[in-house]
């Protein structure tokens, strides 16, 4: 006899990992026996448990936001629809904010979809490749004409989105910081900008212009058409503060003037 | 260099600080690689950092060697790359599978020792030595259930993989301790017959009682200090076989440095005039 019950290795360990997610009375008849055992609970729990741990130490700010009890609830929810596909935890719950932006029971934290994009952020961003930084200083001098036709390369470490219904950046700051907000806080939309300068991840709030001045150079856009997105955002952005601020903030990590326009 | 180790630590970031500056003699640290397969950043910043005054373990938990699949190409492809920036004094995995069809399950899964799990998993170390251009120890499993299907007792099935990969052994002596209570084998039975020869490195933990069947089932938990049983077997088998690096393995509940540090000089303790005896 093999496999516990003549089976293949690979049928026991298809209906193993089947198993470890099933009803108990919904065993293969190749692992029923080892199912009905009380021990079997062990890995059942043991792989539940770290998956719903992996997702509470990955998703900070939600978890303190919703409160560790409703965390585990929905990370339950979401590891029975979804297994880590890489060994490496940190990288697990790519797909939780489109998750949670359909839990019915999130349905009143319209914000909370996007806190868990921050929380995700600030682990891509904390991993990404090492790169060095554009200081600004590197562009004083420069020809305006040269510039305009460059493109600002985005740092590996830098993550941006723009938030249009809520403030979430606020939300994801006071609650990643374990700070009580202080005071009202604005309803409006908000941009938040995280990157890695000198080895930590840090952040700060950004506005619309500089969201979509970002998206321009992450698409290969030169500084020209990055300004003309900007100003589409907002036609009183100011466009020479706005890469002035980000330069600060460590978003870029080179500029790339082409051929023709360097000579 | 592994003369020179005696009792090592799991590196947990929460002692990140006092790991580093920690002048203990014989002292190293085991991590998972999973937890260091990134890109860049600040935490491979920290492992190079104690890897500069330390000696350093790789032991995987996710090569899933039992697994009827090769293990995947771009992990190994990854771990060599950090086999080369860390040059771990130690790498070792489990007799275990995790990943299967593409999921990964963060446990160590059992398997029925067939003749067919042998030479699939013969080929996966195989494979693994080959890309990470080094022998590594295989690690005895805890057991909870009771398994049909056996062709191959545990310690003829790891000598038979130490004879024909040329691997080496990690013989977790909590697991031994753990698997004879809830299996009802002779645990010092064990320990006395395992091949000495072949153990590369030796880990000690603690284990806790399940909270429905209590002593019957026993936990390989990792969340306690090393029991002391799990202490009297450990010494009988420095004595039979020699001095070992040995872990200290602790990854709940962590107590402060200070008192994982105090556990760890009792194996050093242990080990010291074994390392005398054996010069």
């Amino acid at each position: 006899m093999r496999g516990g019950a003549g089976t293949s290795l690979a049928s026991f360990e298809d209906a193993f990992a089947h198993a470890l997610f099933a009803a108990p009375g919904a065993a293969d008849p190749a692992v029923a026996d080892l199912v009905a055992q009380p021990a079997f609970a062990v890995y059942r729990n043991t792989v539940t448990k770290s998956c719903i741990d992996a997702l509470q130490a990955n998703f900070p700010a939600v978890t303190r936001l919703v409160g560790e009890e409703w965390f585990r609830a929905a990370a339950s929810a979401y590891v029975a629809r979804e297994r880590p596909t890489t060994p490496s935890l940190q990288a697990y719950g790519a797909t939780f904010a489109a998750f949670l932006a359909d839990f019915a029971p999130a349905a009143e934290l319209p914000y909370l979809a996007d806190v868990a994009r921050l929380d995700r952020f600030w682990i891509e961003s904390h991993g990404a490749l090492d790169a060095p930084l554009l200081d600004a200083t590197s562009l004083v001098g420069a020809d305006p004409g040269v510039l305009a036709g460059a493109i600002l390369v985005p740092h590996p470490a830098a993550r941006w989105a723009w938030f249009s219904d809520s403030p979430a950046y606020s939300i994801w700051r006071d609650n990643r910081a374990r700070e009580t907000a202080g005071g009202e806080l604005a309803w409006r939309g908000e941009g938040a900008l995280l990157t890695r300068p000198g080895d930590v991840v840090e952040w700060t709030g950004i506005d619309h212009a500089a969201c979509r001045f970002l998206d321009a150079c992450a698409a290969g856009r030169s500084v020209e058409l990055a300004v003309d997105a900007a100003l589409d955002a907002d036609a009183d952005a100011d466009p020479a503060r706005t890469i002035a601020t980000l330069l600060d903030a460590g978003a870029y990590s080179r500029l790339v003037v082409p051929i023709d326009q360097s000579a | 260099m592994i003369s020179t180790l005696t009792a090592g630590l799991g590196l947990k970031p929460q002692h990140y600080d006092e790991a580093l500056a920690c002048p203990a003699a014989g002292l190293w640290f085991e991590v998972h690689p999973e937890n260091y397969l990134v890109d860049g950043g600040p935490r491979l910043r920290w492992l190079d950092a104690i890897r500069e005054r330390h000696p350093i373990s790789l032991h995987g938990v996710a090569l899933s060697l039992a697994a009827d699949a090769a293990p995947e190409r771009e992990h190994l492809r990854r771990l060599r790359r950090m086999v080369d920036r860390i040059e771990p004094v130690l790498v070792s995995e489990h007799l275990a599978w995790s990943t299967w069809r593409g999921a990964y399950h963060p446990d160590l899964l059992p398997f029925p020792r067939t003749n067919e799990a042998l030479a699939r998993i013969v080929d996966n170390i195989d494979a693994a030595q080959t890309a990470l251009g080094r022998n590594i120890a295989i690690e005895n499993p805890s057991h909870y259930l009771r398994l049909e299907g056996h062709d191959w007792d545990e310690m003829p099935f790891l000598d038979e993989l130490v004879r024909r990969t040329g691997c080496g052994l990690l013989l977790d002596v909590n697991n031994v301790h753990v698997s004879a209570n809830n299996l009802g084998f002779e645990a010092a039975a064990y320990i006395e017959a395992f091949p000495g020869a072949a153990v590369m490195e030796i880990h000690l933990a603690g284990h806790s009682r399940d909270p429905a069947l209590g002593d019957a089932l026993l936990v390989d938990s990792h969340d306690a200090s090393v029991s002391e049983p799990v202490w009297a077997l450990y010494e009988r088998l420095v004595a039979r076989i020699g001095p070992r690096p040995t872990l200290i393995e602790r990854d709940d509940r962590l107590p402060p440095f200070g008192e994982l540090l105090a556990e760890r000089e009792r194996a050093h303790q242990a080990l010291v005039p074994a390392m005398a005896k054996a010069a």
